[in-house]
């Protein structure tokens, strides 16, 4: 069987807050570009951050990461991006042509540059009954609440006290959902405060150094026990949804598909495709942007996002070398900016390890 | 139109859901609500079902896990097709969804 393929600049994969931002710097500096994206709405993991963001203006700063997405979506489309939802890619083929899985047909095209920015994917934990109806990802309950506005269950524990864990408890409480407890094997929240106090002011119980020990129930979760690390204190928690805030991985195997170097960096998820600071693969012409490259934060995402949409049309003759780098370093500056914290210290430093390699 | 509390219908936030157009699809032969727009697995959980299949030797059940097309525990059998993803496959009015019972021995 042989498939016509198609000549495309610049293919973006995945919509999501790297991949809109990398289509839009691309498209702005007159590149022609299509983004590709599995799901039926573009905007990734923005389309279901129903809270506020802080940081400065430029990271979209009091704005819902609903809202972001939407700007950045019109952005792109003002520009001509040319969108297609619902598709997926199957493969990115050592020849340059990538598979898609279009609605109504299986297309090959064949890209002058790619960028990779397809997210990451939940981790997990094994204890016993962790295969029970009921314990999930805390992405996925946010997906099911704040996207298909439909609650999973009605009394949740959730496991982990960074910031997925903090903001999706206080919005399973929004959604109507009672949620009886934060578990946390570490002694202290790793979360930021302004989360932390959110779910102190709704009165939901932190249990900091305690441990999960079981999840219990016939057809679906009934009850889960957990372990004070300390002195082996078990208390037994009636609920029917168990949220898994234990971090994320990077999806980036359409990278290592494509031979791209993938070196392992635990603080940001596991492997990764190696890359420079701008965000060049070890396979030209392939860049990665966002969680695909590390897991960090939404804002991180929309600047390395622009950064390699910076240096495919760099590669595309659409800028020239001086050009490029002056726009790469006002994004490297902001990006600092936001790496400054003492929160995003172990991912800094990761980061830098890796550009080093 | 007959929806259990499962639903979210008021949000302080994302305000009230705007009602899409009903349809229903067919879980093991009997009728459940769905709405337009909305993957199988989200319309399963609205309707109090959290099991999507049984695993293939003990024949244990299991549930959405990730909600986004990567863990597989959510794929049933769809209008006859088996493994299908069924947080990422829309609702089609007269959908027929089957659960899978593992292996037979």
């Amino acid at each position: 069987m042989s498939l016509p393929c198609e000549q495309l600049d610049l293919l973006v994969i995945g919509a999501g807050p790297a991949g809109l931002c990398a289509a839009y710097e691309a498209a702005a500096v007159g590149c022609r570009v299509t983004i590709v994206d599995e799901n039926d709405k573009a905007g990734g993991q923005l389309s279901k951050q129903i809270h506020r963001f802080f940081g400065s203006s430029h990271h979209g700063a009091g704005k819902r990461g609903i809202e972001i997405a939407e700007e950045l979506f019109g952005d792109c489309l003002k520009l001509g991006v040319d969108v297609r939802l619902s598709s997926s890619v199957l493969g990115l083929f050592s020849n340059g042509e990538v598979m898609i899985d279009a609605p109504t047909q299986l297309c090959l095209v064949n890209p002058g540059a790619v960028i990779v920015a397809t997210g990451a994917s939940e981790k997990s934990l094994a204890f016993p009954g962790w295969t029970l109806p009921g314990v999930m990802g805390a992405g996925a309950a946010q997906t099911l609440i704040n996207i298909h506005r439909i609650l999973p269950g009605s009394r949740v524990l959730m496991v982990g006290s960074g910031n997925v864990g903090l903001i999706v408890s206080y919005q399973l409480l929004q959604a109507g959902a009672e949620v009886v407890g934060v578990v946390d094997t570490a002694g202290s929240i790793s979360g930021y405060q302004v989360h932390a106090g959110r779910v102190r002011r709704e009165g939901i119980p932190v249990y900091l150094g305690h441990r999960l020990l079981s999840a219990r129930g016939s057809t679906g979760l009934e009850e889960v026990l957990v372990e004070a690390i300390e002195d082996g204190t078990v208390k037994r928690f009636e609920a029917d949804v168990l949220c898994l805030a234990v971090g994320m991985s990077p999806l980036c195997d359409l990278a290592a598909m494509r031979d791209c170097r993938m070196v392992y960096e635990d603080a940001l998820g596991g492997l990764v495709p190696w890359h420079g600071a701008d965000m060049r693969t070890s396979q030209s012409p392939v860049y990665i942007a966002g969680d695909a490259s590390g897991v960090e934060e939404a804002s991180v995402a929309m600047e390395e996002g622009r950064i390699a949409g910076i240096s495919a049309a760099e590669d595309l003759g659409s800028l020239n070398s001086g050009e490029a780098a002056e726009r790469r370093a006002a994004i490297a500056k902001r990006l600092d900016e936001l790496r400054a914290g003492p929160h995003s210290r172990g991912k800094l430093a990761a980061k830098e390890r890796l550009y080093a390699r | 139109m007959a929806f259990n509390n499962f639903r979210i219908l008021q949000h302080p936030v994302l305000g009230e859901k705007k009602n899409g157009k009903e349809v229903r699809i067919f879980l093991d032969g009997l009728p459940i609500h769905a709405v337009e727009g909305e993957p199988i697995a989200a319309a399963l959980y609205a309707a109090g079902v959290r099991i999507t299949r049984l695993s293939p030797h003990k024949k244990e059940p299991r549930g959405a896990f990730c909600m986004i097309g990567r863990c597989t525990e959510c794929c049933m059998i769809v209008d006859g097709e088996p493994n299908v993803r069924t947080c990422r496959t829309m609702v089609r009015d007269g959908m027929r969804v089957e659960t899978p019972r593992g292996w037979m021995e």
